[in-house]
This record gives C-alpha cells, structure tokens and sequence, in this order.
C-alpha cells in the first residue's frame, strides 16, 4: 500500500495549499466549418463546438470526484477566427464571437479561446476585419477571450499592429467603462503566441493541431510556496532541488488528468502546461514564493533572481512528469490574481519596470496590469512594443494584457471580480513615445532569428 | 480499481466498525487498513477494491462521506491513482 506520509502529504496539498487542476481545454479546430455564406458558417461553428465538447464539463467533474482534485476550469480553444472567417467584415467578426459566447453556454465551459489574429508581419483583410471587431466583441459576450499575435523572432515585430493594439484595449476599455473597462482583461497581446495553450485569455487551437485535442493547465504556487518555506534556511541547489520535486509531483496529476480526459472524451491528449497559476485566494500567490525565498516584499531587488530559479525548477521538475510539455509553461505573474503582487505594488515596491524585468525569465509578460484611464494609445502602444521585444530577442512567448480603467486615476483600484480579482492603478510614464510609435512598418527580426 | 479512504477527526468508538460496515454495504472490499490515534485525534487509511462496487463511485464516495459526517468524522475517497502518480515513478 502506499506510504501514509504520501497519502496525507497529497491530501494537504489540495485541502490546504490549494493544488488543484487550473484547466482542462479542449482545442477544437473549426477549419472544416468555413464557408462563404456567414449564416452557414455560423451555424457550422456552433455545430462543430457544442459535438466535439458536448461531454467535456461531466467528465471533468467525474473526474474531480474520482480523484479528489478539483479541475477549476473548463475550456475551450478553437482555431484563429480570422483564419476561419477570413472573408468577414467587422459586424461577421462580432456575429461571431456571439455565436462563440452561444456555445459556452450551451456548454456550460467557463471561456471560449480563439477569437484571435496572427498578424506577426502583415495583416490580411480578414485579420484587421477581426481586430476592428474585438472591442465590440468583448463587450456583448462574457466568455470570449481574443488574442492578437504581433511578432515573432523569426518575423520580427509588426508595428502597425501594435499601434492598432493601443487604439484597440483603449476603445475595448472605453465601451466596457462601467465594469472597470473588464474588457480589457479578456485581451492579450502576444509575441511568439503558442499553438497549444491551454491558459486564458491567451489560448487557441494553432493551424498545426490535430481536429480535436485535450490539453491540461496545472496550477499550486500554494504547495510550493509551502515546500519553499518548509525548505528553510537551505542554500540555492537545495532550494531549487525542492522546487524541483514539488513541481514534479504538482505535474504527475496533471499528466494523470489529462490522460484520463483524453480517454474519456476519445480525443488525443495534447499536452500538460506547467505554468504556476495564481489566483487572488490567500495562500495561492507566485508572490508569496519568492517572498518565501528570503525577499521581503515580491519587487525588491532580487526578485528576477529568485523569479528565474523558480521558474527553471518548475521545469525542470515537471518535464520529467509528463509525457508532452507545452503552452506557456513558467510562472504567471498577473498583477491582479495575484494577492502577494496586488500588496507589492499598493506598497509602491513593485513597479511596472520590475514586472517587465520578471517577464525577461518567466513564460508570460505584462499580465493584469490596471494603468489610468487617460493613459494615451501610443503609450499603450509603447508598453506593448517593449515587452514584445524581450519576447522577440530572447526567442520566448511574452504577452501583455493590459487595463485602461476607464474614469480612474493613480491611487484609485479596479475591481474585477472572481478569478481576475482586483488592482491598484499603476503608475507609469506620462511623457510621449507617439512620434516613435507612428513611424510604422515593422522592426526587423533579430539576427539569431537565422539559424538555418 | 482501487480506491483510498481516509478517515480523520476527533477518536471515539466504533469508527473503524462505521467505515467498514459502509465499505461492505456497497460491496467495496477492504484489502489494506492502517490507522494511529494521535492524542485525541484518530487517522485511518483504507485500501479498498471497488471491482464488487454495488452502485456507482460516486454514490459509494457521497455514501461514505455522508456516513462520516453522521459519525463526526471527515471521510474522502480518492482514486488510488492520484497517490501512485504523485510518489512513484
């Protein structure tokens, strides 16, 4: 039988230190519903979606009942839209991200991903139909997450796009003004987005996937934040040697979920992602790691030190435990799900510059980030163009989602609910980076992007 | 399959004959069994093959957790998966 510490030491991973299965998504392509009648092809896409999920929210709770975990979320990604509604205008675009908010619910799934572009070096028409599309979009449905790729190292950084990207979350802000512009929180801009992500608001089923797949998002900064402190006064190899374990553990029930999802809805297993989510819940925070590890305050100095070795342990740890390893894999640091970093920055001690610098050696970017509503495009637009390039020149994902709260200023706090949670506005900047944003055009790939 | 069953809370008599009597209602068949009193506080660990199981896991699981309750203790019933996965390779 297996060891009593083992059982109980499980036990309270999830009882106590809130381990639990952040995600099980189903990517769904829909390259077979299109057609050049939009009625037709709305009607394939909703067809499509509510088959291929129409078991997945049961099997998940039996599964949370057969292995005593919880499994938070339950999603869906589908294909890119403006690849699947290329020949589209705007109104066809918003038509259907209603008719992908009608599936949710049908489906009782808590997001639906894809309502995205891929526009890394130029943009189709059917690309910039979609992106005029999304903040009205976002405003008429609730589940709806949207994306929009604007470089990649290979293609470098399409400029263009991301000054539309500023004009976008600020319009997107501006139409959802009376709940704390939350449409902003359901859009990501990205550089080198991946296929296969199963996390919102960045997740999308890529052109390389197969028809149907089941990819897992596993969570716990809680049980490591516990195993870091239980560590103690240990030195940096046995620091990351305890992350590394813990994170080994944390990713044998996600590969555990996901193969069992996978066989129960008799579609492939696509892959685990070993991202450390947090949520604003006490005792579930990347922040109270790091701050575990002998900082202060997450933002002090040192704190991309402590962010890099938990975020290689965490992989380390977890490549061994799962047979497919894939989407964002690294430590999320959402300003606002985060309670450890909304205390950091109402503290003044985190800033936006140090959350850039942690973007540097973790798998996301510039997440959850409430900034003043008068905040102009083109410094959106800047903010955006710096975290895109330290994805592009280190050839890994970053992304920023970013709020303009609308009517709120420095000092003031947005509020949005559940798993978003809440944040201080941010100070940034308050000069101008217009003439440098609207030169257009795009900024070249890096030179190690030539590697044949 | 194989199902663990943990059984916690404050140690009064007749815990371990609750748990099983409600193991052999549902026609789960205990194989292992290990179990301390701490103090005051009782921990019982069992192993149960649920091939016999007379209804299905989850009525068994809700069965078990009910029963618990009634006796003042906290019963979970988790596929024995979930512990192999975590701690061996």
């Amino acid at each position: 039988m297996i060891n009593t510490r083992d059982i109980l030491e499980t036990i309270r991973m999830i009882r106590e230190e809130n381990l639990d299965i952040r995600t099980v998504t189903m990517g769904i392509s829909l390259f077979d519903c299109i057609s050049d009648d939009p009625k037709r092809l709305e009607e394939r896409i909703y067809g499509k979606i509510t088959l291929s999920a129409k078991n997945l929210v049961a099997v998940c709770e039996a599964l949370e009942r057969t292995y005593g975990i919880p499994i938070v979320n339950k999603r869906i990604s589908v294909t890119p839209m403006s690849l699947v509604g290329a020949g589209l205008d705007r109104d066809g675009f918003v038509r259907l991200a209603a008719v992908l908010e009608r599936a949710a619910d049908t489906l009782g799934v808590n997001f639906i991903g894809g309502f995205s572009a891929l526009v890394q070096k130029g943009m189709t028409r059917g690309s910039a139909a979609l992106i005029d599309a999304i903040p009205e979009a976002l405003t008429v449905t609730e589940r709806v997450c949207s994306s929009v790729n604007v470089a990649t190292t290979k293609a470098g950084i399409n400029m263009d796009a991301v000054r539309r990207m500023g004009e976008i979350i600020k319009e997107t802000a501006y139409l959802t003004r009376e709940r704390d512009s939350i449409g902003c929180a359901k859009l990501v801009v990205f550089a080198n987005i991946p296929e296969d992500n199963p996390f919102m608001a960045g997740a999308l089923h890529g052109v390389g996937e197969p028809d149907c797949v089941i990819n897992v998002g596993v969570s716990g900064p809680g049980v490591v934040a516990a195993a870091v402190k239980e560590a103690g006064d240990c030195d940096f190899s046995t620091l990351a040697d305890t992350v590394k374990k813990i994170a080994f553990k944390i990713t044998r029930v996600g590969q555990l979920i996901a193969a069992e999802a996978a066989k129960r809805l008799g579609v492939p297993y696509g892959i685990v992602d070993l991202s450390l989510a947090p949520t604003p819940a006490a005792g579930d925070s990347v922040a109270e790691i790091l701050e575990n590890m002998g900082l202060s305050t997450c933002g002090m100095h040192g704190t991309t030190a402590a962010l890099a070795l938990l975020n290689d342990a965490v992989k380390k740890g977890g490549v061994m435990a799962s047979s497919h390893v894939g989407g964002l894999s690294g430590a999320f640091i959402p300003v606002s799900e985060d309670r450890g970093m909304i205390s950091a920055v109402e503290r003044g001690i985190l800033s936006i510059e140090k959350l850039e610098a942690m973007t540097a050696v973790c798998s996301v970017g510039l997440d959850m980030l409430a900034v003043a509503g008068d905040t102009p495009a083109s410094t959106i637009s800047g903010i955006i163009a710096d975290e895109i390039s330290i994805g592009v020149v280190n050839t890994k994902t970053t992304a920023v989602r970013i709020i303009p709260v609308w009517g709120k200023t420095v000092g003031e706090e947005a509020e949005f609910g559940g798993l978003l949670g809440h944040a201080p506005i941010m100070p940034i900047r308050n000069e101008s980076c217009e003439a440098f944003i609207s030169r257009g055009g795009r900024i070249p790939a890096p030179i190690h992007s030539l590697k044949n | 399959m194989k199902a663990v069953v943990t059984v916690t809370g404050k140690d009064r008599v007749g815990i371990i004959a609750m748990a099983s009597c409600e193991c052999a209602k549902y026609g789960a068949n205990i194989v292992d069994i290990s179990q301390t009193v701490l103090g005051e506080y009782f921990a019982m660990i069992m192993l149960v093959d649920l091939d016999e199981l007379s209804v299905d896991f989850k009525s068994f699981a809700d069965g078990m957790e009910r029963a618990g309750g009634e006796c003042g203790v906290d019963i979970r019933v988790m596929h024995e998966d979930i512990f192999n996965s975590m701690h061996r390779i």
